[in-house]
Order: structure tokens, then sequence, then C-alpha cells
């Protein structure tokens, strides 16, 4: 009898059918979505690779780019990625912290709300021509890694709110409630409770800004970023704040648009630098995050 | 038992509105020093935000109106300028256990640390006397430093209880508690509200009438915002209470 109670009907035949289909497609789409990465990355490997060394990383170019390496435009980049960073990330966090935390809902703060929505959604090249105007031309910071930072930041303040944003808000409600109950300040309730819960989460979305500000042209293109620019070679605080430098990204451009005769491998070589970075900043990211996530409390 | 007892909370004609909805309509009602009182009623009935009435959390939900007059030992409780103290004195306890993701030691030193206390020694002599209070302290004295959050629900709410007993209050408002906990803890509870009412008093907000019955000396019948019944519980739960309409959901007929 019990053998006919867990028989197989055309029904459930269908089901199972179904079910292994849906298993299928996904997984496939999961595949796809990896395969590009793969070859891009193996792609501008192999076209690097005849440039790829040490020195590569370490000298200024030279011989009007086609020869030496990579490293005013290397080190440009660590600055003015770090200096935007500086700037947005608290700012961003604790602006979020009080639309989060703080602000009552009312007119005021929908506005706020709409306009970092909408901000995200600004082109990059909008922001360059924000920051040419506002940073180098009306606050007089001239062309220099301030002025392109200050842009930068600008463009990745929404990002960073949003992110930290929907990490407070996965700290449920029942646990701030509780501590109220218990005369604890709003301050001492986030402090104690809220951050340390959604550390982990503000910290990526921190960190994953990091790729993007690697990886723009636009904004610095108009606001510090320069053609070319000889610094003394291994001496990582050989730019000021003041100072114009090189990127990688733009140098990127530049190589393969303006520079004729350079070596073939020199664009993909200089890819290939930028991509690393950014990759080894995001398995930064997630160690950081797995980290993290095994103290995670609840 | 009904002796005239000090009133520790007064409510006057308070009134609640959510946007536009009003959910309390006007209801006024005495809480005396040292009395369990318990207010029962159907869903809906506002019986949770009358609680954050009392503990100003309702300054915590957006859009919520109140008007009349509350008072916790003779003093206007919208006049306060230490919401905190208020809160203090008034230990709440929520229908769903929180455990907060602390060490079991930490979520009871949690309410007196935000007041400022610092003395490691008086720290553990008030985290012991909450968690014994709570029926707790022999289930979890040799791993208080582990999680809060990973307790089994029914010792999640016995740490609610000590928590909200860590900042010695002199009101006790217990929500629904033991809709997330098995009736043998549930009894342990009530064992120790019994001993407690001696020190404080004790509001209990109930969905289980017979709770009431056994452990308040006064109850209120509240029906979608407005008090049907309030009297001591030889009255409330008599065959002749004041209203026909209590003696309907007391016994089950509806509600």
């Amino acid at each position: 009898m019990a053998s006919t109670v867990f028989a197989e009907t055309a029904f459930t035949r269908k089901k199972r059918l179904n079910e292994r289909i849906a298993q299928v497609v996904f997984g496939l789409m999961a595949v796809a979505l990896v395969t590009p990465l793969l070859f891009i990355i193996g792609y501008l490997f192999k076209q690097a690779l005849p440039l790829l060394s040490f020195d590569f990383l370490t000298l200024n170019p030279t011989d009007g780019m086609r020869h030496g390496g990579i490293w005013s435009a290397l080190l440009g980049t660590i600055w003015l990625v770090t200096a935007s960073l500086c700037i947005s990330a608290p700012i961003g966090v604790l602006a979020a912290v009080y639309l989060n935390e703080y602000a009552e809902e009312n007119w005021f703060t929908r506005i706020i709300n709409l306009a970092v929505v909408n901000l995200a959604g600004v082109p990059s090249i909008v922001h360059a021509l924000f920051g040419l105007g506002a940073f180098v031309l009306f606050a007089g910071i001239g062309r220099s890694i301030l002025a392109a930072s200050l842009t930068l930041a600008i463009m990745t303040l929404p990002v960073i709110i949003a992110s930290t944003k929907e990490s407070l808000a996965a700290v449920p409600r029942s646990f701030r409630e509780a501590c109220w109950n218990v005369g604890a300040t709003r301050w001492q309730t986030i402090r104690r409770i809220v951050l340390p819960n959604s550390i982990s989460g503000i910290l990526t979305g921190v960190i994953l800004q990091v790729s993007r500000t690697a990886g723009e042209t636009a904004p610095i293109m108009f606001t510090g970023a320069v053609f070319f620019k000889k610094i003394p070679e291994g001496d990582v605080f050989a730019y000021g704040l003041k100072d114009q430098c090189m990127a990688l990204s733009m140098h990127l451009y530049t190589v393969t648009t303006q520079v004729t005769n350079a070596p073939e491998a020199l664009p993909y070589a200089i890819a290939v630098v930028l991509l690393g970075t950014v990759l080894m900043v995001n398995a930064l990211s997630i160690g950081l995050r797995v980290y993290l996530r095994s103290r995670k409390k609840w | 038992m009904s002796e005239p007892r000090q009133k520790k909370i007064e409510v006057e004609n308070l009134r609640l509105s959510y946007g536009s909805k009003e959910v309390i309509h006007g209801i006024s009602f005495d809480i005396g020093q040292g009395e369990i009182f318990a207010i029962i009623g159907p869903a809906q009935s506002a019986k949770t935000s009358l609680l954050k009435c009392i503990n100003r959390t309702l300054d915590f939900v957006a859009g919520a109106k109140v008007s009349g007059v509350i008072k916790v030992d003779g003093q206007d409780i919208s006049k306060s300028k230490n919401v905190y103290e208020l809160r203090r004195k008034i230990g709440m306890v929520a229908p769903l256990p929180v455990g907060l993701p602390l060490s079991i030691y930490d979520n009871v030193a949690f309410a007196p640390r935000a007041a400022g206390m610092r003395n490691k020694h008086a720290l553990d002599e008030l985290v012991e006397r909450c968690l014994t209070q709570a029926a707790l302290w022999d289930e979890v004295k040799d791993r208080l430093d582990s999680l809060g959050t990973k307790l089994s629900g029914g010792q999640q709410q016995r740490l609610t209880i000590a928590r909200a007993l860590s900042h010695s209050p002199e009101v006790l408002c217990l929500d629904e508690f033991s809709i997330a906990i098995d009736p043998v803890t549930t009894m342990r509870i009530e064992d120790v509200l019994k001993e407690l009412r001696e020190k404080i008093t004790i509001i209990l907000v109930t969905n289980l009438v017979q709770q009431a019955r056994r452990l308040a000396d006064r109850t209120m019948f509240l029906w979608n915002g407005e008090v049907v019944e309030l009297g001591t519980n030889d009255v409330v739960f008599s065959q002749r209470p004041q209203s026909q309409k209590t003696y309907e959901y007391v016994n089950g007929i509806f509600g």
C-alpha cells in the first residue's frame, strides 16, 4: 500500500523534469556569466606577456611612452583612489547613518533620498565637467590630485550612501527597539548594536568603489590627470595633493590613441596592471567580508 | 485587594492616532503601586500602542500623534526632559524574544552600561541577580560569554525579561510575553512575576484570558481602542461583569 502512496504519476514526473530543466538553465546562465571574464583576463595576459616584469611597474615611461614602465601612472592611480575614498567614505557612511537612523520621513529627507538615487545615475563625464567648474576653476584648486579626487568622491558618494543604507537597514528593527526600551540613546544603539552588525556590508560597499574609481577616465581627464609626468622612481610619496599626476586609465587611453609606434603589448600590459589592481582589491574585500561574516551574531 | 494604593501611572483621556487613523479613542485609567494590572483584548485593540505611549518609544514611530495626559509618579511624561530615565523606570518585554547580538552577559549589562555603570564587580552582581530573577541563571551561568541570539526561544524570552529587570525598573510591562514560549516556561515566569509584585508594578498585556485571571489584581478589557471594562478580577471574571461583552469575551463566546 505504501508503494502506491509514493508511486510516481505522470504529474510528478513532469514536475521532476521541470525542476531539472530549471536547474540546468539557471546553472548555464551562471557559467555564461563567468566565461567572458575568464576570456578577457586570459587574452589580456597572453598579449601583455612580453612586457610584464617588475621593472614595468617601477620605472617611469620613457621615450614618449614607448619604453620604460608605468610607475608614475600606477602611483597616480593609487593616490587618486586613496584620496577620493578618504573623502567619500566618511561623508558617505555618516550621511547614510543619519538618513537611515535619525532622519524622520518628511519632504526634506525624501528630497535627499531622491537626490542620492539620481546622483548615482549621472554619467561620469558630467561629473567631470562639474569638477572642472566647481573645484578647478571656482574653488581655485587648479588641476591637481586634490581636484580630481574631489570629483571622483562626488561620483562615488551616492553609491556609498546607498550601499551603506542597505547594510544598516538589514539590521532588524527589533534590536533597535530593544535598546530604546532599556533607555539607550540612538547613538548608543548605533554604536553598540547597529554598526558592529552592519560593518561588513558597509566596508564591502566602500571597497567595491575602489575598482570603479580606478577605472574612470573622464572625471580625472579635465581635473588633474596629465598626459605625461616624470616622478622619482621608488618613492611612494612622490606626488603631493597639489600636483597633477598620471593615472593608469588615462595612460591606457593615451597610449592607444595618441602614441604611434608603441609596442603592441603595451596597452595590454597597462590593462593587466589596472585589472590586477582592481581584482586584488576585490579579493581583499571578499576576504574581509568572509572574516566579518564569520563574526556575525545572529 | 481593594485597599487604596498610591497611584503609579495615571492615564487621562489618552488619544492616539497614526496618520489620520485614530486607534485609541480617549481612555482613562490608573494603575496602583505594586499592582498587577492586566490588559486583555483582541488584536488591533491598541494594547501594544498603549505600552509604547507609556515609555514614549512611540517617539520613534513616524506619524504617531498622542494627546491626553500620562503621568508616572505624578509627573506628566510628555514634559519629561530625560526620556531615557523614564524608559529605565519602565521595563518593557516585547511579544517576540529579542536576544541582542551580544553575549548573554552583555545583553543584561547593556542597560546599566548605557546608563554609565562601569564597575565590573557591581555589573557581575547585577547580571547574576537579574538572570536569577528571570529563572535563567542556572541554565546559562557556565556560558555567560556565548551569544544571546543562540539561546532557544524560551531562554531568549527569559533573557529579555532579565534585560528588562537590569535597569531596576519600577514598572514592568509584559507584552504577550508567553506567545513564543511553552507552557512550562510560562508557569516559571509567572511564578517570578508573583515574587516581583512585592517590589514593582506589573502591566500584563495578554491574549490569554486565563493568564490575566491567574495573575492580575485588576483587569482592563480594551476593544478597538476603548475601555469596555475595568475592574478587580472578581468582578471582571465573574458571571456578572459590568458589560455583557466582557462576559462573552472572557468566556470565549466571541473573540
